[in-house]
């Protein structure tokens, strides 16, 4: 078990303590206050270099962390991929060298295959490395930035702070996770860190879109989606992953909309209190209705929001401290 | 041509092992006894403490070339096979182009003759290894292929498997299967499981390979023509065989060194040394196969000998081609999966007359263009020999590969017994674990 993230790659969240989870979540408390400054900047990695490599298309994890390193005063050296030589053939090994000749300090990467990450963790491993999202493996900042958003709403009902409510609100937490689960690293990762921190989590999904051997994850398959809608405190839905060829796993958009679809009828069940989550791009319409993606309880907004406090905390620990014999 | 007195030795045999000395002269094994005074002029080697087997053959060798000679060529892969303890290697087909018909096949079988050993060809079952209609098999056959197959990929079609069943009947020949039905598999880059589900990979599950065996079994019944079945990872997968084999049905099958030593895991660290078709299989599987390997359900062990060029073993995991090294560690693994108290005359039989019997590179097979292989170590066999020292404690290294790419998983393993010579064609190849 990793007991810190300090000094640390954040290559996947398996593996991850549940107080190592809590020091990233705290942090990133520490750095909301930044972010509502009229002058949002910190000196905080001041004279460190933070590189962005974006294999695979993305906007909002790219602008989300590029924002974050620059608010602690990090430089960013961002490759986009489309108009480098990565598109010309040179493999993933070669263009890691060419960005660490660069001189680098931490670099956070998203590659369309699982691994990626921790492969290039090994070319480089005076560096840094950052998982902003590997294949359908992991997408730990996702899972990180999910965890403190439930935290933070529920700290806010209960008229606590986040920090002082520690990991208490998470314990015994119904969270029901909805959707294409076998092709989604954000469920890989939101999972595991649901539950590390306590929580009890239901999947509902069509069959095809289980993983498989879903029996030896840490999560209970519901066999009724709508009994489990009155069930849940939480619920995290999923971006059915077209691209991903999941279109195919079921009959059709309109099938999985009518059986597994968040739809303004079934969200009825819901109770008001009942946090609606969607790690975005959302399909509206499929997965989740408009009105619904609307809705006060619907925390997708502020879960894009708290993606810039959570990623400067996790490139914070990463880069700002030094090891102090803590870690794994 | 010299002469050699391989000295003090286990002599083993197809069914017995006794200590004694093996004379070689031209090319020819000329006697055989527990003790032959050192003729003038002839080299002795030292074997004390050793088996002396009939040298070793693969079914199994991906040499690449032609096509892909930065990861392997005839030559560097028969040195590769010698420093094994492998007289004898099958090519597999699935070159740049695809050996599926003569004239590749004669430059193979071309290059091979200028190696210190045997290289024997498998030829395609179909044009291209496409899949679809049948390659000039009696043509291929007429050169001396005894062995077919569309290796890398399995014949998907089962109307195309008939008929190539079918067709190869009449002319002595043996089909061999790749057992993965590639529509179950596809995608897959590692053994479906609790842990391709946890790691995001998609996975190759065993269903996959098992379905085409209990397929093609059938497809045995109905045509009557022999088959192998290929590097077979799963225990349910030997007893389908086994179980065929029983009914009197005419198949045999292999096993890979990898498959015996290395299981799912490995694959963990997503390094794609360890990606291969059909993968790396659950701790269950392997511990089967081991099992299964003591008790005889086996044939033969072959290397799947994958060689591929560094860059590519670099790309991500699910990107990187299938593959890896097997030939200079094959008879090492196999000691380490056989187990303890480990019988000579079963290892033998797997890495050298289990598959010199498939691959018909025997004394008494019709042979084209090659010396025999897999014999009973008797005065008038050709002198293919090979060395073993049971008791030699090693390390695996990929510095020290004497193939062309150096995409083994094994590098800094622990090894136990180790090939000390080779003598192929009557000539020593290999002394003291080194090419002469």
């Amino acid at each position: 078990m990793i007991a810190s993230l300090r000094g640390e790659n954040l290559l996947t969240l398996e593996g991850v303590s549940d107080a190592a989870l809590l020091e990233v979540l705290d942090t990133a408390e520490s750095f909301v206050e930044v972010n509502r400054r009229s002058i949002k900047k910190v000196p905080a990695l001041k004279g460190k270099v933070v590189a962005s490599i974006f294999f695979e298309e993305s906007t909002r994890t790219r602008l989300s962390f590029e924002t974050a390193a620059k608010r602690l005063s990090a430089d960013v050296l961002s490759l986009a991929v489309a108009s480098s030589s990565v598109k010309k053939g040179e493999s993933l090994r070669d263009t890691t060298a060419t960005i660490d000749a660069l001189g680098i300090d931490a670099l956070v990467m998203r590659h369309q295959s699982s691994g990626a990450a921790l492969q290039v963790s090994r070319y480089v491993p005076h560096v840094r490395v950052i998982n902003a999202g590997d294949g359908l493996h992991q997408h730990p900042t996702q899972g990180l930035l999910d965890a403190f958003t439930i935290r933070q709403v529920l700290s806010e009902r209960a008229d606590t702070t986040g920090v002082e409510s520690g990991l208490e609100l998470f314990k015994g937490l119904r969270v029901l996770i909805v959707g294409d689960v076998r092709h989604s690293r954000v469920a890989r990762s939101d999972i595991v860190a649901y539950s590390t921190l306590g929580c009890e989590v239901r999947v509902a999904a069509p069959g095809t879109l289980l993983p498989a051997n879903i029996e030896t994850w840490p999560v209970t398959v519901v066999s009724d989606f709508d009994e489990a809608l009155e069930w849940a405190d939480v619920v995290g839905l999923l971006r059915l992953q077209r691209e991903r060829g999941s279109g195919s796993f079921v009959p059709s958009l309109e099938e999985f909309t009518q059986t597994f679809g968040l739809t303004f009828a079934r969200a009825k069940r819901l109770r008001p209190t009942t946090i609606i989550m969607h790690p975005g791009p959302m399909n509206r319409g499929v997965e989740i209705d408009s009105k619904v993606a609307d809705l006060a309880s619907a925390v997708i907004t502020r879960q894009v929001t708290n993606g810039v406090p959570v990623r400067m905390a996790v490139l914070y620990l990463a880069l700002a401290s030094v090891r102090d014999g803590g870690g794994s | 041509m010299s002469s050699l007195l391989v000295r003090g030795g286990l002599v083993v045999g197809p069914s017995t092992s006794s200590v004694g000395d093996v004379l070689v002269r031209d090319g020819v094994i000329v006697d055989v006894s527990d003790t032959i005074a050192l003729p003038p002029g002839c080299s002795e080697i030292d074997a004390r403490g050793c088996w002396v087997g009939p040298g070793m053959v693969d079914l199994h060798a991906h040499l690449r070339e032609p096509g892909r000679e930065a990861a392997e060529t005839i030559e560097s892969g028969a040195h590769a096979g010698a420093i094994g303890g492998f007289t004898a290697l099958v090519a597999m087909p699935n070159t740049e182009p695809a050996l599926d018909n003569v004239a590749l096949v004669s430059y193979v079988l071309d290059r091979g003759t200028r190696t210190p050993i045997d290289v024997a060809v498998a030829g395609a079952i179909t044009v291209g290894r496409k899949g679809e209609s049948l390659a000039p098999m009696a043509e291929m056959a007429a050169l001396g292929v005894r062995l077919f197959t569309d290796d890398g990929i399995g014949v998907q079609d089962p109307s195309v498997m008939r008929r190539a069943l079918t067709y190869a009947r009449p002319l002595g020949v043996r089909l061999a299967q790749h057992c993965e039905d590639e529509l179950l598999a596809a995608g897959g880059s590692m053994n479906e499981g609790a842990l391709s589900s946890r790691l995001g990979l998609v996975g190759r599950p065993a269903l996959a390979e098992e379905l085409m065996v209990m397929r093609d079994i059938e497809l045995v019944r109905l045509t009557g023509a022999p088959l192998h079945f290929l590097h077979l990872s799963t225990i349910r997968s030997l007893n389908l065989v086994d179980a065929a084999r029983r009914e009197g049905l005419p198949v045999t099958c292999e096993v890979a060194p990898h498959h015996l030593t290395l299981d799912e895991t490995s694959c963990q660290g997503f390094d794609a040394l360890f990606k291969v078709h059909p993968p790396l299989r659950a701790a269950s599987d392997v511990e089967g196969l081991r099992v299964a390997l003591r008790s005889g359900l086996v044939d033969a062990v072959a290397s799947d000998h994958a060689p591929h060029a560094p860059e590519l073993k670099d790309l991500a995991f699910d990107e990187a081609p299938a593959g890896l090294l097997g030939l200079e560690y094959s008879a090492s693994l196999t000691f380490e999966a056989l187990g303890g108290d480990v019988d000579p005359v079963q290892f033998f039989s797997l890495l050298s007359r289990g598959p010199a019997r498939i691959a018909q590179l025997r004394r008494d097979d019709l042979r084209v263009r090659h010396s025999a292989h897999g014999g009973a170590l008797v005065a008038g066999d050709d002198a293919n020999l090979v060395v073993f020292d049971p008791n030699a404690r090693w390390t695996a290294s990929n510095a020290t590969l004497h193939s062309r790419a150096t995409n083994s998983p094994y590098d800094g393993r622990a090894l136990v017994g180790q090939v000390r010579s080779t003598i192929a064609k009557g000539t020593l190849v290999v002394h003291e674990a080194e090419l002469v």
